[in-house]
C-alpha cells in the first residue's frame, strides 16, 4: 500500500466557512446534473431540429416518437403484449440462474464430472444462442414454454460456466479452515462455496441478462403472434415508423431497467466484496 | 511441575509429497510427546516442514509412515479436540461473515442451544479483547485484530489442543508482542495445550515451556529443549533475563547448525 | 525440501474423460430417436446429421454462403474496432468527455442491437448492409467500453514520470497509453468477435440476407431437420474456432505485455 502525505492547511475564515462549503456542494450537484443529462438533452434537441427540417421518413422527431409511445404502449397493448413478454423474460432468467448455479456447483465441485462434460460445455457455449431458436421451435412447437426454454437455452451458459469457475477457485486456506473445524458439507456449501463464488456468479448473471433480452426479442420477432418483439416487427412490416421507434425505445428502457435492477441487487449481495475493494483502494 | 497426562504422541513421523512432477520428502523422522496443558513451541530453518508437521498433527494430512496419536488413539482426520490458527488470517477468515459469524461457524454443527453458542462466542471474543467488534467484518479490522478473531474462533471451539502455524508472522512487531501475551494468558487462564510453530526464536523462548528445534530437510527433531524461565512472563523483564539470552543464543546456534546441515541425526 | 524423484505430468485422464463425455453424448443423441422418445422428424439421428455435414462440406454453395457470413463478420468487426479504438481513446483520455458521455453510454449499451433490426431492414432492405449496421453497433460497445477502461488504467506513477520527462503527447500515447490499453483492447476484440459472429448469423436468420443464418432459417421453414441440426453444428464449430483464434491472439499480445511489466502469467 502506498503512503501518501497530504498537507492539510486549515483555513479558518470566520463566518464564510459554512456558506462557502454549501455553495461548493451546490455547484457540484448542478455540475453532476449537467454532466449526466447535458449531452443526451443536446442530442435530443439536435434531433428535433433536424427532423423538422429534413423529410427523412425513417427518423421521425423525438416529439412524434414520444406521442406514439404514449398512444401505443400506455393502454391495452401494455397488458396484452409487454407484460407477458416481461413475464416470460423474468421466468427464463430465474430458471437460468437456478439451473446454472445448481448444475455449476455440482460440476465445479466434482473434478471428474467437469472433465467429462468439458468438451460438451465448450461446444454448446460456442453456439450463438439465437441459432438454437429454430431447434427449440422444432422440438417444442410454438408455445409459451418454448419461448421460456429458448431464453434459458442461451442465458444458462454464462451463469453455468461462471459458477463452475467460481466454485473451482475457492481459496485453499479457506477450504482447509473449514476442513480443520469439521464443517458439515451443507454448511460448507452455504457458508463457503457459494459466497466465495458469488462475485463470479454475479458476473455471469449480468451477461445472461443481456442474452435473455436478445433471445426474448428475437424469438418473438420470429415465432410469435404477440409480445414486444412481435409488435416491433409488425410495425416495421407495416411502415408504422414512429410506432416502431417507440417500440425500440421501450425495449431500451427494459434493458436499462434490467441493468439498474441488477446493479441494485449486486451491490446488496456483494456488499462484502465491494467493501474489501474499497478498503484495499484506500 | 504437576503430573500431566500425555496428550499427543508422535512416533517416527514421515511425510512425502507425491506430485505429478516428482516426490518431495517434507518430514524425515520426527518423534516427540506432548503433555496436556503444555505450551510447546516448534522452530526450525525455513522450508523444514513445520507447516507439514502441523497439518499432520491436525489431521489435515495423512503421514506417509509413522504415527500421530492423541490420548493413545491414532489421529486420522480433523477432530473436535483440535483447533488450528493459520498464518494467513486474511485468507482464513470468511469476508462475507461478520466477526461473530466467523467465530460461530465451527460451532454450528456442535449440538448446542443457540444460547449456549452465543455465550461461547461472546466469551471467546471477550477473551481476545474484541467484544465490541462482533458485528464488524474481518476486512474492516486491522491485521492484529483479524488474527485475534481467528484465535477467538479456535478458542470458542473448545479444543483440547490449540495448533498455531506461525500466526504472528504477518503482523507488525508491536502487535505481535500484544498477541504473544494474549497466547500466554489463554494458556495460563484456561490451561490450554498449545502447539506453536514459529520461525522467530525469541518468540519461541518467550512463549514456550518446551522448544522443539527441527533440522533441515529431511526433517527430524534436532533438539528438545525445556525452557526453565519463570512461568509469569512479561515482554520487558523476561526478555532481559540472562537465562533468556542464554537459551536464545543456544537455539539460534542450533538453527544455524541445522541450516548448514551440520547436525547429525542420532 | 528434499526432492526424491521427478516425474512428467500426466493428463491422459482428462483427455479420456472428455472423450468419453463426448461419445456418451453422441450415443444418447442417437438412442433418443431410435427408442422413439422423440420423433426423428424433430430430432434426427446423429449419424444422419454427420453424413449431411460431410455432404455440405463438399458443396461449393455451402462454402460460398459461409464466406458471405464471415465477410460481414469481418467487415463489421473491423469497422467497429477501428471506430471504438478511436472514440474510446479520445473519450477515455479527456475526463470531460468521459463524464459527459457516461449517461448516454449506460443507456445505449443495454439496448439489444437486435431491436434495431427492423430499422436496419427499413433503411437498407434485405442486404448485407442491414446486417452490417447491427453487427457494427453491437461490436462497437464491447471494444469501446474496454478501451475506456484500458486508457483509464494508466499507472499514475508512470504517467507522472512521463510528464516529468516532458514527453510529447504523441510519445505518451505511443509508449504509455497504448501499451496499457492493449490487454483491455485484446479482451474487447475477443468479446466483439464472438458478438459479431452471433449477430452476423442472427441478422441473416431474421433479415434473410444470404449466409449461414439464412440457410438455418430456410432449413427450418422447409422442415429439413437434418440440415438444420447440421448447420447448428457448423455454427458451434465456427464459434469455437473464432474463440480459440482470438484467445490465442489475446494471450500472445498479453504475454508480451506482461513480460514487459514483469508479471507472472497464471
Amino acid at each position: 500500500m502506498s503512503t501518501r502525505t497530504v498537507a492539510v492547511t486549515a483555513r479558518t475564515v470566520p463566518g464564510t466557512g459554512r456558506a462557502r462549503r454549501r455553495r461548493g456542494v451546490g455547484r457540484r450537484v448542478v455540475g453532476g446534473f449537467l454532466y449526466s443529462l447535458g449531452l443526451p438533452f443536446l442530442l435530443l434537441v439536435l434531433w428535433g431540429v433536424l427532423s423538422t427540417s429534413s423529410t427523412n421518413r425513417f427518423f421521425p422527431g423525438p416529439v412524434a416518437i414520444a406521442e406514439s409511445f404514449i398512444d401505443t404502449w400506455v393502454g391495452a397493448a401494455f397488458v396484452e403484449d409487454v407484460l407477458p413478454s416481461l413475464y416470460r423474460l423474468a421466468l427464463g432468467i430465474l430458471a437460468s440462474i437456478v439451473l446454472g448455479v445448481a448444475a455449476g456447483t455440482l460440476i465445479g465441485l466434482f473434478g471428474w464430472l467437469r472433465e467429462l462434460l468439458e468438451p460438451l460445455l465448450e461446444f454448446f457455449r460456442a453456439i450463438p444462442p439465437p441459432v438454437l431458436i429454430p431447434v427449440v421451435m422444432l422440438l417444442l412447437g410454438i408455445t409459451d414454454t418454448m419461448k421460456v426454454v429458448v431464453i434459458v437455452s442461451g442465458a444458462l451458459w454464462p451463469v453455468l460456466l461462471n459458477t463452475i469457475d467460481g466454485v473451482r477457485a475457492i481459496d485453499s486456506v479457506m477450504s482447509e479452515t473449514a476442513e480443520s473445524f469439521q464443517v458439515t458439507w451443507w454448511e460448507r456449501l452455504w457458508f463457503l462455496v457459494l459466497p466465495s463464488a458469488s462475485p463470479r456468479i454475479m458476473a455471469g448473471v449480468r451477461q445472461s441478462l443481456s442474452v435473455a433480452l436478445i433471445l426474448m426479442v428475437i424469438s418473438e420477432m420470429f415465432a410469435s403472434s404477440a409480445g414486444l418483439g412481435y409488435r416491433i416487427a409488425y410495425f416495421q412490416r407495416n411502415y408504422l415508423i414512429a410506432e416502431m421507434w417507440s417500440g425500440i425505445l421501450l425495449l431500451g428502457l427494459v434493458g436499462v431497467l434490467l441493468a439498474v435492477t441488477f446493479g441494485v441487487v449486486e451491490r446488496r449481495v456483494l456488499r462484502w466484496y465491494h467493501g474489501i475493494r474499497e478498503v484495499n483502494r484506500a | 511441575m504437576p503430573d500431566r497426562d500425555v496428550l499427543l504422541q508422535v512416533e517416527h513421523l514421515r511425510k512425502v509429497y507425491e506430485s505429478a512432477t516428482g516426490d518431495v520428502e517434507a518430514i524425515g523422522d520426527v518423534s516427540f510427546t506432548m503433555d496436556a496443558g503444555e505450551l510447546l513451541c516448534v522452530v526450525g530453518p525455513s522450508g523444514c516442514g513445520k507447516t507439514t508437521l502441523l497439518k499432520c498433527l491436525a489431521g489435515l494430512l495423512r503421514p506417509t509412515s509413522g504415527r500421530v496419536e492423541m490420548h493413545g488413539a491414532p489421529v486420522t482426520g480433523p477432530s473436535p479436540a483440535m483447533a488450528v490458527v493459520f498464518q494467513e488470517y486474511g485468507r482464513s477468515l470468511y469476508p462475507w461473515l461478520t466477526v461473530r459469524g466467523n467465530v460461530e461457524l465451527p460451532l454450528r454443527h456442535k449440538r448446542l442451544s443457540s444460547a449456549a453458542r452465543g455465550k461461547l462466542v461472546a466469551d471467546a471474543l471477550d477473551a481476545v479483547g474484541l467484544g465490541h467488534a462482533a458485528r464488524s467484518h474481518p476486512w474492516q479490522l486491522s491485521g492484529g485484530m483479524q488474527q485475534r478473531v481467528a484465535i477467538a474462533r479456535a478458542v470458542a471451539y473448545q479444543p483440547e489442543v490449540l495448533i498455531m502455524d506461525e500466526p504472528f508472522a504477518a503482523v507488525d512487531a508491536q502487535t505481535r508482542a500484544d498477541l504473544e501475551d494474549l497466547v500466554r494468558e489463554l494458556h495460563t487462564s484456561r490451561n490450554m495445550s498449545i502447539v506453536f510453530v514459529t520461525h522467530d526464536i525469541d518468540e519461541s523462548i518467550y512463549l514456550g515451556e518446551r522448544v522443539l528445534v527441527l533440522s533441515r530437510s529431511p526433517t527430524w527433531v534436532q533438539e528438545d529443549l525445556t525452557v526453565d524461565l519463570p512461568p509469569g512472563r512479561d515482554q520487558i523483564n523476561t526478555r532481559a533475563l540472562p537465562r533468556f539470552t542464554q537459551l536464545r543464543t543456544h537455539v539460534y546456534d542450533q538453527i544455524q547448525r541445522a541450516k548448514r546441515g551440520q547436525a547429525v541425526a542420532p | 525440501m528434499h526432492v526424491l524423484s521427478i516425474r512428467r505430468p500426466r493428463s491422459p485422464r482428462k483427455v479420456l474423460l472428455g472423450g468419453a463425455g463426448l461419445l456418451g453424448f453422441l450415443l444418447i443423441w442417437q438412442l433418443v430417436p431410435t427408442l422413439g422418445l422423440v420423433n426423428s422428424q424433430y430430432l434426427p439421428y446423429v449419424t444422419d446429421v454427420l453424413v449431411r455435414l460431410v455432404e455440405e462440406f463438399r458443396d461449393l454453395a455451402f462454402w460460398r454462403r459461409l464466406g458471405l457470413t464471415m465477410t460481414s463478420w469481418g467487415i463489421g468487426l473491423s469497422v467497429a474496432t477501428a471506430a471504438a479504438v478511436a472514440l474510446g481513446a479520445v473519450v477515455g483520455l479527456v475526463p470531460f468527455l468521459r463524464r459527459a458521455t457516461h449517461t448516454m453510454v449506460e443507456f445505449l449499451r443495454p439496448i439489444p442491437s437486435v431491436a434495431l433490426i427492423p430499422l436496419a431492414v427499413l433503411m437498407f432492405g434485405i442486404q448485407m448492409r442491414a446486417a452490417l449496421v447491427i453487427i457494427i453497433y453491437a461490436s462497437f460497445w464491447q471494444v469501446f467500453v474496454q478501451m475506456i477502461y484500458g486508457v483509464a488504467d494508466v499507472d499514475a506513477v508512470a504517467r507522472d514520470t512521463a510528464r516529468s520527462f516532458d514527453l510529447t503527447r504523441r510519445e505518451r500515447l505511443w509508449y504509455l497509453v497504448l501499451p496499457t490499453a492493449l490487454p483491455y483492447l485484446m479482451t474487447g476484440v475477443r468479446l466483439a468477435a464472438a458478438v459479431a459472429l452471433i449477430l452476423a448469423i442472427t441478422a441473416e436468420m431474421v433479415i434473410g440476407n444470404p449466409g449461414l443464418g439464412q440457410m438455418i432459417e430456410l432449413s427450418r421453414s422447409a422442415g429439413d431437420a437434418t440440415g438444420l441440426y447440421a448447420f447448428v453444428v457448423v455454427t458451434g464449430l465456427l464459434g469455437l474456432g473464432v474463440n480459440l483464434v482470438f484467445r490465442y491472439i489475446e494471450r500472445r499480445s498479453l504475454s508480451w505485455h506482461q513480460s514487459v511489466r514483469g508479471e507472472q502469467v497464471q
